[in-house]
């Protein structure tokens, strides 16, 4: 356990980040590029409509990565909350601040699009149900992360105490994922993870995973460039403070 | 080292202890958590009926009849007991028999009057040339039937 923090610190200091985070950087960025150029062209030319949905379908391309992504961007912003705490490693907390508005983001684009699928099948822009509820309590959850990041003078204050209300929150991550099977929901269970395996047709499920992808690859070129951006403003700081003590 | 151990475990048992918590309070309020009620739940007493609820489960199938003036009557199911359901209004694209349906309402001499229709989509995803292969050549029914399973109509 110790040796391979020690491993995973000697790694992971922000020098060693900014060498190879330039090399994987133009990587994520092409692969983001390419990604979503596929995974568009696929989600709304290249693949057929749904027996019931029709075109609306198209918007579940959207629509189930992003809420992926939020989920996934929350558990990587709590894991690195907790390294933070744990460890009190500078790039931890790096990585769960630049995370923030990035999975903020994209629990916004669920919501918003899950409203714009929900007006046409369901017949209603939003329901208080489980699903939808737990969603919307997670981009507050992010909010207030951010809000608390910034509330206090001192940063390494309001990165603990933000890194905490991370942890705290992460109790909704398993309550957003098994929301449609412990309780009666409008929205729909989850259709990849079935006893009968995904129950969505191949045709469909491909664009779905492309799309997926993109988003990955946007997340790790957009974190990648924010995290960069930040350990560049700590050197200045320390540079600014240098020029002003000497 | 010892210290960041400590935090660790700290960090550790504090998370069980908030799942813990969160698991006792979402037991305990469960029933206003769930966006509706199965009509066995209603049939067997187990909430109150003589207020503002929802029935969800399947439109029972052969059991639409349209009325006048948009009036519709159809029976909500979830395959053990059933209740009938009657609105006036527009249904919603995806109203259709076996298809998953929530009205909200309230009971007046044991119909369900129902002032708000909400289609229930299932998790199934497929083109219509593979909806019409599979009815014919009937491995419709066995997907009909994870439909039911699933749907939460228990």
């Amino acid at each position: 356990m110790d040796a391979a923090g020690k491993m995973f610190l000697k790694h992971a200091n922000p020098q060693r980040f900014l060498g190879l985070s330039a090399v994987v950087l133009p990587w994520a960025a092409g692969a983001t590029v390419v990604l979503v150029t596929a995974g568009v062209y696929l989600a709304l030319f290249a693949s057929p409509p749904d027996y019931q949905q029709g075109e609306t379908v198209r918007i579940m391309y959207v629509h189930v990565p992003a809420a992926w992504m939020a989920m996934f961007c929350y558990s990587i912003m709590a894991a690195a909350s907790a390294a933070m705490l744990t460890w009190k490693h500078p790039l931890a907390a790096m990585v769960a601040k630049c995370t923030a508005p990035i999975g903020a983001s994209f629990t916004f684009l669920a919501l918003l699009t899950g409203s714009l699928w929900g007006k046409p099948m369901w017949d209603a822009w939003w329901v208080w149900d489980a699903r939808l509820t737990s969603v919307l309590v997670l981009l507050f959850l992010y909010l207030g992360y951010i809000a608390l990041h910034n509330a206090f003078d001192d940063p390494g204050r309001g990165s603990r105490a933000a890194s905490v209300l991370a942890l705290v929150g992460f109790v909704n991550v398993p309550i957003i994922k098994f929301s449609v099977d412990w309780w009666n929901t409008l929205h729909q269970p989850s259709s990849m993870v079935t006893a009968e395996g995904p129950a969505i047709h191949a045709s469909m499920l491909a664009p779905l995973l492309v799309m997926a992808g993109a988003y990955t690859a946007y997340y790790v070129w957009v974190l990648l460039l924010r995290v960069r951006g930040e350990i560049i403003a700590v050197k200045i700081r320390a540079l600014q403070m240098r020029q002003a003590g000497g | 080292m010892r210290l960041r151990h400590k935090r660790l475990t700290f960090i550790v048992i504090g998370l069980g202890l908030l799942a813990a918590a969160a698991a006792l309070i979402l037991t305990a309020i469960e029933d206003s958590i769930v966006f509706f009620y199965s009509p066995t739940q209603i049939l067997e007493g187990e909430i109150t009926t003589d207020r503002r609820l929802r029935v969800g489960g399947l439109v029972e199938e052969g059991s639409v009849e349209r009325g006048q003036d948009s009036t519709v009557r159809f029976r909500v199911t979830d395959l053990m007991s059933a209740v009938p359901v009657q609105y006036t209004g527009l249904l919603p694209d995806l109203f259709a028999e076996n298809q998953g349906v929530v009205a909200e309402g309230h009971f007046r001499n044991g119909t369900f009057q129902a002032d708000e229709i909400l289609a229930k989509h299932d998790e199934n995803y497929m083109p219509p040339e593979v909806a019409e292969a599979l009815k014919a050549s009937g491995q419709w029914e066995a997907i009909e039937n994870s439909l039911k399973k699933s749907g939460a109509f228990e």
